[in-house]
């Protein structure tokens, strides 16, 4: 069995400390009872008091929600067809352009793509709301859903859909009994994904948003531009809070999964 | 494979002008992009055969059979089955079921919904499919495996869910892609005399690819041996290893020495082929007219020659030679004997008897003797 | 080709015209005009309903005005040098940093890797937003980096780092570690041990087996990771607004302000084309590399 050497020791004890601390600090002032920030001024929950009070927040999140669950679900299914026709579509007229068009989003620069889309938005006369943010969400994140289909289905056996055909199935049928099924982890992660990244976004939210569309990136970034708050520090809290507790849940499903598998596949070898 | 002799009628369909082919290929060009996976293609094959397509790996084998299955449409040419042209019926609507080479089990179904895949998309009554998931569970003897995953079985078991489930809709046609070459030496000769066993109880017409010369030989009633998109030879196992048409199908099945010469003489029936300067001429049967004079090889098996310290009178061929190198099996012994010639002869003893064979060894003059009838001329 | 397949494709691409190529032509279109105290504003605008004339007459007034102009202003191409500037120094930063990490992790115990993989992935899926903001309390006057290094009595003096571009790479290294760690790792991770016992077999020491083999075979994780820091630090604009002062020139910060004070438009979207047009070549430099990865896979 092998062990950490001194150095790979060192090198993930600075390196994770790095990536951890700020958060933890942040974690931890949330719960300062002091006016100032970065004293310590005894132990309170009153930032969360203030921040459940505060409803300006409370609609942001609700249209950051609104926002995410529309947007994640449309690019969900539009990521996974362009997956589906990159992977299995063949040839036809214009694959370059259209697979140039789902991996260019992942490299570009979001207030390009924020721009661009605001001008278009404003060259067809679309008020700016939550329908546009979902329409822009939904582009840049389709492209994230497709490269996380399509990374599962280069890896599919592709007879697996031959002998669906083989055994009576329509096409469509193949897909719906057999590829979706087994593609479904693929599906589901890339769904959360683009979910995440529509929470996330704050640049290209803030160029196609209108005022009555404030979601809570926005909303955060105005309060942080005036320096550190407590309030923030709460509402980080509780973001970070749920984001950990859905990586554990997912992370010990993931294991639970490969055990039981590893498992099962030790016993039909005994048997 | 042979038949027993007290059985008298012979399965061979092929040999019968009134019977109709299952399958018929005419003319079959297959094309991908410049490269020619199939050229020209003749080919029937009948009712109930068990018929082994043998060759090496890009031969067009597997092309062939997925044109059978229809998820490659030919270049030219027509495929009929029972006598309908099938080029533009979908895989869905053919009565012709694969089992893959990867097995392709849905992962996500139990062994008992991957058979009844294909039947619960039949026009099968709900209330018949599962008796006869039941009967295919019985006949390939999976009966306590039912509710398993395909990840929670083992090979051979999953082999027979690919099998049974490719049997469930009682196709007129098998196609089978490398059936037993995900499985180890041993299981693969039990699963073989298995596969002959379901192919005679449900009567299918089976079409097996396979690069496996032995397997070939073992499970089929007529084997074609293709290369470059075209057949080489069609035939019954026997005749395929007795009578090779040509040096490429007698290289591939078998061991087989090969020597070449020059027809040298012909006379009632047999011939004479000079190999080398100064060596006597091998006697062999005439291929056919007009060889004399022409460029052949003569092929021999191994185990056709005798090893002996003296010229064997009864046999019409003797050489002399020296033993290069033994390889002892077990059952067999080979030889390897450089003739005076040059060239290099392997012999095949069996060990009846033990240690009956020790008397050669390396460096030993001996004499390798064989009949006229134990070799071929090959003219291609 | 039947209906179902043309839906297939047709659905996803008519979307990805719509909504992604359309808004560059755009952009390219309204780069091309001029400004104007208008709405909107810029000038001229495409009066489609108006016959050939008008078309011709609006083709006619496009011209490269704007485009002359950033090369007038040095705001504008000293902004693309500074932002080249400071997404170079700050991929080579999150390199010497994010290698150690991710070949700790390849060479971490079995049952550890697992673990530490899901360390790395956690504070990608954590807002951007808060993980830059959580510097803005310890890189502060009265942040916590100062209060300790005062409290140990390293300075006597508060340090200023908030508001320096000093800020903007501890920004840009921390929020994009995972980045640079993740293909490193994938490489490192699919190195195989007996590679290196076999250079220590014909005579390496350990060092000289790390840049003889696996230097080398870590090279192809190396670059992604460095295009993946790289092409979006350039364009960068949360950082350097919340952690850079007003000395930090990056061309994603002139853009926003352009657009949202100025109101310039025509200026905008050339500052957005230009910037496009230097991200071509390491985007497609990245293609390349991912395409030979993916052949070596194989």
């Amino acid at each position: 069995m092998r062990r950490f050497s001194w150095f790979n020791a060192t090198s993930l004890t600075l390196g994770f400390a790095f990536l951890y601390i700020p958060m933890i600090l942040l974690v931890i002032y949330s719960f300062n009872g002091g006016r100032n920030v970065a004293v310590w001024g005894g132990f309170s929950t009153k930032w969360y008091g203030e921040l459940v009070k505060n409803e300006a927040f409370l609609d942001a999140a609700l249209v950051t929600l609104k926002v995410g669950l529309m947007s994640s679900t449309l690019a969900t299914i539009l990521g996974t067809m362009a997956a589906y026709v990159l992977v299995r579509g063949g040839k036809f007229y214009g694959r370059t352009l259209f697979s140039g068009a789902i991996y260019a989003p992942l490299v570009m620069p979001e207030v390009i793509t924020g721009l661009s889309l605001l001008l278009l938005f404003i060259a067809v006369g679309l008020d700016r709301s939550v329908t546009t943010i979902v329409l822009a969400h939904t582009t840049f994140s389709m492209c994230y859903v497709s490269v996380v289909v399509s990374s599962r289905l280069v890896s599919f056996d592709q007879s697996l859909e031959e002998a669906a055909l083989d055994l009576g199935c329509t096409p469509f049928d193949a897909f719906k009994s057999v590829t979706l099924p087994i593609i479904a982890p693929a599906v589901i992660s890339g769904w959360l994904l683009a979910f995440t990244l529509s929470l996330d976004d704050l640049v290209i939210a803030s160029f196609v948003s209108g005022p009555s569309s404030t979601t809570l990136p926005i909303k955060i970034w105005s309060a942080v531009r005036l320096g550190v708050s407590p309030e923030i520090n709460a509402l980080s809290t509780i973001m970070i809070g749920i984001v950990t507790v859905g990586v554990l849940i997912a992370a010990f499903m993931n294991k639970r999964a490969v055990v039981q598998r590893q498992k099962d596949e030790q016993k039909a070898a005994a048997a | 494979m042979a038949q027993p002799a007290k059985n008298q009628t012979v399965f061979a369909p092929w040999l019968d002008d009134s019977q109709k082919p299952l399958i018929e290929f005419s003319n079959v060009t297959k094309r991908f992009g410049d490269f020619t996976a199939i050229d020209h293609l003749n080919l029937s094959i009948y009712e109930k055969e068990f018929f082994a397509l043998l060759g090496p790996s890009g031969c067009g084998k597997t092309t062939l059979m997925r044109m059978l299955a229809g998820f490659e449409t030919p270049s030219d040419g027509t495929i009929r089955l029972g006598g309908e042209d099938i080029a533009a019926v979908p895989p869905n609507k053919r009565p012709v079921n694969m089992m893959f080479q990867s097995y392709a089990l849905f992962p996500h179904l139990s062994v008992w919904d991957n058979i009844a895949f294909g039947l619960r998309r039949s026009t099968m009554p709900k209330d018949q499919i599962g008796a006869r998931v039941e009967e295919m569970l019985r006949l390939t003897r999976l009966e306590k495996f039912a509710r398993r995953k395909p990840h929670q079985i083992s090979g051979g078991q999953r082999q027979r869910v690919a099998l049974a489930r490719s049997l469930a809709k009682a196709p007129k046609l098998l196609l089978l892609d490398e059936p037993l070459g995900a499985l180890d030496k041993k299981l693969r000769t039990e699963t073989q005399f298995e596969l002959m066993d379901i192919q005679e109880k449900t009567g299918t017409t089976f079409v097996i690819v396979t690069h496996d010369q032995e397997e070939a030989m073992t499970v089929a009633s007529r084997v074609a041996v293709m290369d470059h998109g075209q057949l080489i030879q069609v035939a019954t196992p026997a005749d395929i290893y007795e009578y090779p048409n040509s040096v490429y199908v007698a290289d591939f099945i078998g061991d087989v020495n090969l020597i070449e010469g020059t027809v040298t003489a012909v006379n009632e029936g047999t011939c004479e082929v000079s190999y080398a300067e100064g060596a006597a001429p091998i006697k062999a049967a005439t291929p056919e007219s007009g060889v004399l004079g022409t460029k052949v090889a003569f092929a021999i098996r191994p185990e056709k020659i005798v090893v002996g310290t003296e010229p064997d009178p009864t046999r019409a061929n003797a050489v002399k030679g020296k033993i290069e190198d033994i390889g002892y099996l077990g059952n067999i012994s080979t030889y390897h004997v450089r003739l005076d010639s040059g060239q290099l002869i392997s012999a095949q003893m069996t060990n009846s008897r033990r240690l009956a064979r020790r008397d050669f060894t390396w460096e030993d003059e001996v004499w390798l003797s064989w009949t006229d009838t134990a070799g071929l001329v090959l003219t291609r | 080709m039947n209906l179902r397949r043309f839906s297939l494709i047709g659905v996803p691409y008519l979307w990805l015209v719509l909504f992604f190529l359309a808004p560059f032509l755009i952009v390219l279109k309204i780069s091309l005009s001029d400004y104007a105290v208008s709405i909107p504003p810029y000038t001229p605008t495409l009066d489609v309903f108006g016959g050939w004339a008008s078309i011709s007459d609006f083709f006619s007034k496009l011209d490269f005005d704007t485009f002359k102009f950033l090369t007038t202003d040095d705001l504008y191409w000293k902004a693309y040098l500074s932002s080249l500037q400071i997404a170079v120094v700050a991929t080579l930063i999150t390199l010497s940093v994010g290698f150690p990490i991710a070949y700790g992790m390849a060479r971490a115990p079995e049952e550890w890797r697992a673990t530490l993989m899901m360390l790395v992935i956690l504070p990608f899926w954590t807002s951007f937003l808060i993980r830059v903001y959580s510097w803005m309390g310890i890189l502060g006057k009265e942040g916590f980096l100062n209060g300790a290094l005062l409290w140990l009595g390293i300075i006597d003096d508060p340090l200023t780092i908030l508001n320096t571009n000093v800020a903007v790479y501890i920004g840009i290294v921390y929020t994009y570690l995972p980045f640079m760690i993740l293909p490193i790792y994938a490489t490192l991770d699919k190195l195989d041990v007996s590679l290196l016992e076999a250079a220590e077999d014909l005579g390496c020491t350990r060092t000289s087996a790390f840049w003889l083999v696996t230097a080398p075979m870590s090279r192809p994780g190396i670059i992604a990771g460095c295009f993946l820091v790289f092409i979006p630090a350039l364009g960068e604009f949360v950082i350097p607004s919340l952690l850079g002062g007003s000395g930090t020139l990056m061309i994603g910060k002139v853009l926003w302000e352009e657009f949202s004070s100025n109101r310039d438009w025509p200026v905008a979207s050339a500052v957005a084309i230009i910037l496009l047009l230097i991200l071509i070549i390491p985007i497609i430099l990245f293609q390349k590399n991912q395409e030979r990865q993916a052949e070596a896979d194989q």
